[in-house]
């Protein structure tokens, strides 16, 4: 999903070409960039534009999810959910953090997802209707998101790979957690294998979008190829995703909802059906199901909250005169 | 069977908070409450889980954590008025979370030491987590109180109508006469000690509450609680018998 983060991301630089050649110099050795270090300002834009996506999508991420804490069906998946929404919360945390390190603020980053300047991952713009989409969310969006992710673990800006290894060893667990949801459905009553069924019906092909276009309409990667920001095409880890996700599946007794879906001994891998890239594209521009609403929220809490930031703001400076004056 | 009542009021005050604060997950004032807000309520659904496990044990007819849960109505629920309160705004949900959580501190203090060893383990955890809450909160009361007008307001308008539910929190309801449990009614000095501290620091006092309100234990409760049941049990109910 995050490399949605790099459509349309402005990779111009006016460094000369002598400082663009040592930097690259510096990725192709495979040394880590650090937040002091020299960069070229299209590496470093594209940067901030990537991680803050990729920090909004874990906090947008939280409400649909967040749809059904209060409804879990028994203690232990309430927990469990809420659990996991906090995680979210966290890995947005630590990734706004990263992304404050290349100069740009965690409250102007909020702002610009508000009006809409910044985009996050459109996936969250489908709704969660039953609880299996719960199990499916960390079954499906949590495993292409891992796909994605891993590769960050080694990405050429040093904050942002480390910030990768907690929140992939985390994600990692949402997906086992996502897949044990779906297989008790599986395995339930026929309500509850119906309900998996149609939840895999609804996410399957969102899901396969998360990995962006076919490298060939990808007009950004090769930049991001290049500075190791990105390591693996879009394509690439949208077969590696489809062809570890068919025997989960499998194993279920589901059925993807791709009937051109079939093994091919020649590449070793799974040949998909086409992609509806009308609904990639119009979820991307903002026209999801659920666009307005998530943004609406997220809002809503920000100008509900701004009289206890406010507060805290004040209370800190009165403290901070009061200290003064009593020395 | 009067130790499961008790047992059962307990851990219905803690689901039930512990639900409503998982109400903000995601709808936070801020980022770093979106972490604590949810990390509070899973430390009251956790002890409520022990504690329905422990009710269901003693009462010896085979009814679990999410029996008890959730497949009972808002007429059978024993939970406090204060924890069904609905959020409101950060003032009341905060002043809330402390009331309950200064109550808690000294009551699993006691506990602790109680002759039932489930009981012992419940409150030697709980009672952490409960500092940690008085902690937590008792830092926002004071932001709040001693922030800017409108929070002070805020903070005073939640005092207001927060209050009227405090003084069921010391009814021994079905605790009266449990050797396992600690008194409620002698956790008072305590509580007061701590609510007047920090509103000393907040600019807030205690109200004097002519007519309290009380009813939870008896399962007479507001019309709030009623929802959030239906809400928290929908799923559950709908599927009669199936695991999850």
């Amino acid at each position: 999903m995050y490399s949605q983060g790099l459509i349309g991301a402005d990779g111009r630089s006016e460094e000369t070409q002598a400082f663009l050649d040592a930097f690259q110099k510096r990725i192709d050795a495979e040394e880590k960039i650090e937040p002091n270090d020299p960069m070229p300002e299209g590496y470093r834009r594209t940067l901030v534009r990537q991680i803050g996506q990729h920090a909004h999508s874990e906090i947008v991420g939280m409400l649909p999810e967040g749809n059904w804490i209060t409804r879990a069906p028994s203690l232990r998946r309430k927990a469990a959910l809420l659990a996991k929404v906090q995680d979210e919360g966290g890995h947005g945390l630590y990734l706004y953090s990263a992304a404050e390190t290349l100069g740009v603020s965690r409250k102007q980053m909020t702002e610009e997802l508000l009006d809409g300047r910044a985009k996050y991952s459109s996936i969250f713009n489908y709704p969660t209707l039953s609880w299996a989409d719960i199990g499916t969310i960390g079954w499906l969006v949590d495993g292409a998101a891992i796909m994605n992710q891993i590769p960050l673990c080694r990405c050429s800006y040093g904050p942002y790979a480390r910030a990768m290894i907690r929140v992939c060893k985390e994600e990692s667990f949402h997906q086992r957690q996502g897949y044990e949801i779906v297989m008790t459905l599986a395995q339930g009553t026929t309500d509850q294998k119906a309900m998996a069924q149609d939840s895999l019906n609804r996410w399957w092909w969102p899901s396969i979008m998360m990995f962006g276009p076919h490298d060939a309409d990808s007009q950004h990667s090769d930049q991001s190829m290049a500075w190791k920001i990105k390591r693996f095409t879009n394509d690439e880890l949208r077969q590696k995703f489809i062809d570890a996700t068919v025997p989960q599946a499998e194993y279920l007794g589901l059925t993807i909802p791709d009937p051109d879906l079939k093994w091919n001994e020649e590449k070793n891998g799974y040949d998909h059906g086409p992609i509806d890239w009308d609904e990639f594209w119009r979820v991307v521009k903002g026209h999801g199901p659920m666009a307005k609403d998530r943004v609406k929220a997220r809002k809503k809490a920000w100008d509900d909250g701004a009289w206890v930031r406010d507060a805290a703001l004040a209370h800190a400076e009165k403290r901070r005169a009061r200290k003064m004056a009593a020395e | 069977m009067a130790l499961f009542d008790a047992v059962l009021e307990l851990a219905d005050d803690h689901l039930v908070l512990g639900h409503r604060l998982s109400e903000w997950c995601g709808h936070a004032p801020m980022l770093e409450e979106d972490l604590a807000l949810p990390n509070m309520a899973l430390d009251l659904i956790g002890t409520a889980r022990g504690l329905y496990t422990y009710a269901g044990a003693l009462e010896g007819a085979g009814r679990d954590e999410d029996d008890l849960a959730y497949l009972r109505g808002e007429r059978a629920y024993r939970n406090l008025l204060l924890c069904e309160r609905p959020n409101e705004d950060f003032a009341h949900t905060i002043l809330r979370q402390f009331y309950f959580a200064a109550f808690m501190v000294p009551y699993w203090s006691a506990a602790a030491r109680s002759e039932d060893e489930t009981v012992r383990g419940i409150a030697g955890k709980a009672g952490k987590e409960m500092a940690y809450h008085v902690r937590h909160c008792g830092e926002w009361v004071v932001r709040l109180g001693d922030g800017t007008e409108e929070s002070a307001r805020r903070m005073k308008d939640a005092v207001e109508a927060l209050h009227i539910y405090v003084g069921e929190m010391f009814e021994e309801a079905a605790s009266a006469g449990i050797a396992a449990l600690p008194s409620r009614a002698g956790m008072r000095g305590e509580w007061e000690a701590t609510v007047d501290h920090v509103f000393g620091l907040a600019g807030l006092s205690r109200p004097v509450v002519p007519h309290p309100q009380t009813g939870g234990r008896a399962g007479v409760h507001g019309e709030a609680l009623g929802h959030m049941l239906a809400e928290m049990q929908s799923v559950h109910r709908a599927h009669p018998g199936a695991t999850w």
